[in-house]
């Protein structure tokens, strides 16, 4: 069948004498590197004043925080001499006298610096009570010394609890994974082991849980609304398209918070949607949109939709209509070209749109907390509650760290599978 | 075409019943009276009539915006006609979608699915048609030979330079062996070089194959190298519908003899008209006996005489003689252009040997035969789109 003859026209011409040029070439990548490399440190320093701005204002913010999930100096601060005694303890039963006589020291001596409160609130992070516990023995001790501070310490139940000395002994380690094992629900057993807390203690779980569900909710949703409006926007004449895509921005240059204020009054039990659902007869009954997690997932979608829509519009745009054309030319049906050649196109818009929003949904905080009821809390709403009203940061921290992880970890994925070359983010 | 036809219902028909029903003496693709307007008020095509021949090479040439692409995509199906009918072996396709007309086609810039090989852009056509693997197979790995892309096969389109894109563009178009194929300038993207060699590689195909071409071209030596005939589009018409030799030689109107090659113009007004022959009296002075073809007593005309005709040797009895100097030289190698200008100040172009020695400023006298000059009716308006093209086949 072949009847043509060889073309030599578009074979690439392949390179003259390789042996000759070799030398030359070398010599030449060199001088070209050393070019480039003038080039690159300079265009670096263009950049110089924003990668400064971000290593002190994101960079070492952010390494300093995460550190306290891992590094609590706190309670080996606060009793060196009970540290030095439980040395060499075997965590085994009690200590001896001598670790109480410690203690006791220690609790005077941050009576005297003022800093009672604090070592109280810290152990209490590690040992529910402990801060009654600790105050209380401190009053004891303001007028015992030697002996009679002694049998204070003794007169208190708690110090003798089981639990109570080996959770002071694993404070008075500065680097501990205590939080981030608290972030999971796990926990160190007597044995060494780590199990479990109780159902009644579990509550992280279930909130990164929670989190990844609506995550993924308002991602699906707003994949559902955003595919077919952002195929319309590539596919209608410019001037239209200019007009519906300020449409789709208008929102999205509001503030969040004005946005999320806007849905709690749109979503208020005599709010507008519940007039309209038993308007059109939808409902029977009023419905409780606010406070609920249909609510948080229809105002997240809202939020969101720019963020899934623009991608994958963006990248519906570069596909030219002669794709379709010569699929149907082809024989391919209108169901089959969109599903073989468009679908396939579109996909690294879809990835990085669904990615985007995904990603930007596991660290909602304010619209969970205004829309959102009590079961709808996500963990960025945890972690805020940690550092703004217990002011535990270091649980704070260990948790943003797991949903740090967690976040990178989906990236990667994403990354591995599609190629981040491939991932069209805008 | 008879209205029992037309009645039947044409989104079920496919093309293979479209054949039995029978063609009859019809053309294997008919345009009858076609129109299409986008807006209601102008035209993009207007009143045309067409007829191709089954197995020809039918070029539609003319400058962009009059109408051959629109011809093309209506006959595709992407774009439905305002008013008329076309027909495809017999059977009305109007109602048909793209998808059941059985027709490969060639876009501009080949409108390859990046996404998939080469091998599987190729076997798209035969996958939606259910075809079996190992069909598929077969017959990809045929037309991949055919247009010497075997070893490319598992390559993806970007890895491929233009000229090879264009082949598996073609070979897609073939491999399910559609009767017609179209081409929608699919040469234009090419360097000047890829596109003659391209030329005679799709003009091979089409003896090879015996499949019916329509190709879309605004480049007038393509539509000369390749077309069994071609349609020259002005404004929405065909003005002239012929082969390539026709279309050079005697062109219809001063559009079409300006469009295809090259031309000179000489504006005057008709003296007298004498059975073919008309003398015109030049704007600016002198006159030339020419065909009259279509310039009418006593109105302005157009002359036009390709560079070839004219010569500086002595004028032949009867033959025109017009005084001129040289202006300038263009040397091309194998031959030069003189440029000649006459006594009213209009520069004729004349195609000398390469050896000629005349100098600019040098007095010579061009001449040429009556027969090689060819009389329009000047008309400023639409160019010279025929009233009503009949069926020439």
């Amino acid at each position: 069948m072949s009847a043509l003859q060889p073309s030599e026209l578009d074979r690439p011409t392949l390179a003259r004498d390789r042996s000759a040029a070799d030398t030359d070439l070398k010599s030449v990548t060199a001088a070209l590197r050393r070019a480039e490399f003038g080039d690159r440190m300079r265009s670096l320093l263009l950049a110089a004043p924003l990668l400064v701005l971000l290593a002190l204002s994101f960079g070492i913010p952010i390494v300093l925080l995460l550190s306290r999930a891992v590094y609590d100096p706190t309670i080996a601060e606060a009793l060196p001499k009970t540290t030095a005694a439980l040395a060499g303890w075997n965590g085994q039963g009690l200590p001896g006298d001598d670790a109480f006589a410690a203690l006791a020291a220690d609790l005077k001596d941050n009576r005297a610096k003022g800093t009672a409160y604090e070592l109280a609130k810290s152990l209490n992070a590690r040992l529910p009570g402990a801060r009654s516990q600790v105050l209380k023995t401190v009053r004891k001790l303001e007028s015992a010394d030697g002996q009679a501070a002694l049998e204070a310490m003794k007169s208190v139940p708690f110090w003798s609890a089981p639990t109570t000395w080996p959770t002071i002994q694993s404070g008075t380690s500065t680097l501990t994974s205590f939080y981030l094992l608290s972030a999971l629900d796990l926990r160190w057993n007597a044995d060494g082991g780590i199990e479990r807390v109780p159902p009644e203690q579990a509550i992280f779980v279930q909130v990164f849980l929670r989190t990844f569900f609506v995550a993924a909710s308002v991602t699906l949703a707003t994949l559902i609304l955003g595919f077919p409006l952002a195929y319309v926007i590539a596919n209608v004449p410019k001037g239209l398209a200019a007009i519906l895509i300020v449409a789709v921005l208008l929102p999205f240059w509001t503030s969040i918070l004005v946005r999320t204020a806007a849905w709690t009054v749109l979503l208020q039990k005599f709010g507008l949607v519940n007039d309209f659902l038993l308007f059109i007869g939808i409902a029977s009954d009023r419905l409780d949109l606010m406070y609920s997690r249909v609510g948080l997932i229809v105002a997240m979608t809202h939020i969101q939709l720019p963020f899934t829509l623009l991608p994958i519009y963006s990248v519906m745009r570069t596909i030219p209509p002669s794709q379709l054309k010569a699929a149907y030319s082809l024989g391919a049906r209108p169901f089959t070209a969109f599903r073989r050649v468009y679908i396939p196109q579109v996909f690294p818009g879809v990835m990085a749109g669904c990615l985007l929003t995904f990603i930007l949904c596991l660290g909602y905080y304010i619209t969970p907390a205004l829309i959102g009821g009590a079961s709808d809390q996500l963990i960025s709403n945890f972690i805020a509650n940690y550092v703004n009203v217990e002011l535990n940061w270091e649980m704070a921290a260990a948790l943003s760290f797991i949903l740090l992880v967690f976040t990178l970890a989906l990236f990667g994925i994403f990354a591995r599978i599609l190629g981040l070359d491939r991932l069209k983010l805008m | 075409m008879s209205a029992s036809q037309a009645v039947l219902p044409a989104a079920s028909t496919t093309i293979a019943r479209a054949a039995q029903a029978g063609a009859g003496a019809q053309g294997f693709v008919e345009f009858a009276d076609v129109e299409k307007s986008y807006d209601g008020r102008t035209f993009a095509v207007t009143r045309m009539n067409l007829t191709v021949a089954r197995g020809e090479f039918l070029t539609l040439l003319g400058p962009s915006g009059s109408g051959k692409t629109t011809t093309l995509n209506m006959l595709a199906g992407f774009e439905r006609p305002t008013h008329g009918t076309i027909t495809l072996q017999g059977q009305p396709v109007d109602r048909l979608p793209p998808y059941q007309r059985n027709i490969g086609m060639v876009f501009q810039n080949y409108a390859l699915f990046p996404h998939m090989t080469v091998e599987e852009n190729v076997g798209f056509p035969l996958s939606v048609r259910q075809v079996s693997k190992a069909d598929i197979a077969t017959r990809v790995a045929r037309v991949l030979d055919m247009v010497r892309l075997k070893q490319f096969g598992d390559r993806r389109p970007t890895q491929l330079s233009g000229g090879q894109q264009q082949r598996v563009a073609l070979a897609r178009a073939l491999v399910f062996e559609p009767s017609l194929v179209l081409m929608d300038e699919p040469l234009g993207a090419l360097d000047k070089k890829l596109r003659e060699h391209m030329q005679l590689e799709i003009k091979q195909i089409h003896t090879m194959l015996g499949v019916t071409i329509v190709y879309v071209t605004h480049d007038q030596s393509e539509a000369l190298t390749m077309s069994d005939r071609v349609a020259v589009f002005n404004n929405g018409g065909i003005a002239q519908l012929g082969s390539p030799d026709d279309l050079y030689n005697t062109p219809q109107s001063s559009f079409v003899a300006s469009f295809i090659g090259e031309n000179n113009t000489l504006e005057g007004v008709v003296d007298r008209v004498s059975g073919k022959e008309c003398r015109v009296r030049l704007n600016g002075g002198g006159e030339i006996t020419a065909l009259a073809v279509g310039a009418t007593q006593d109105s302005a005309c157009h002359v036009a005489i390709r560079p070839e005709r004219l010569s500086l040797a002595p004028a032949a009895p009867g033959a025109n003689a017009l005084p001129a100097t040289v202006d300038g030289r263009i040397y091309l190698g194998d031959h030069m252009r003189l440029l000649a200008r006459l006594a009213n100040d209009q520069v004729l172009t004349v195609k000398v040997g390469p050896e000629a020695t005349m100098a600019n400023g040098e007095t010579v006298t061009v001449s040429c035969a009556p027969n090689d000059c060819r009389a329009f009716p000047a008309d400023p308006g639409t160019g010279g789109a025929l009233p009503k093209q009949g069926k020439t086949t």
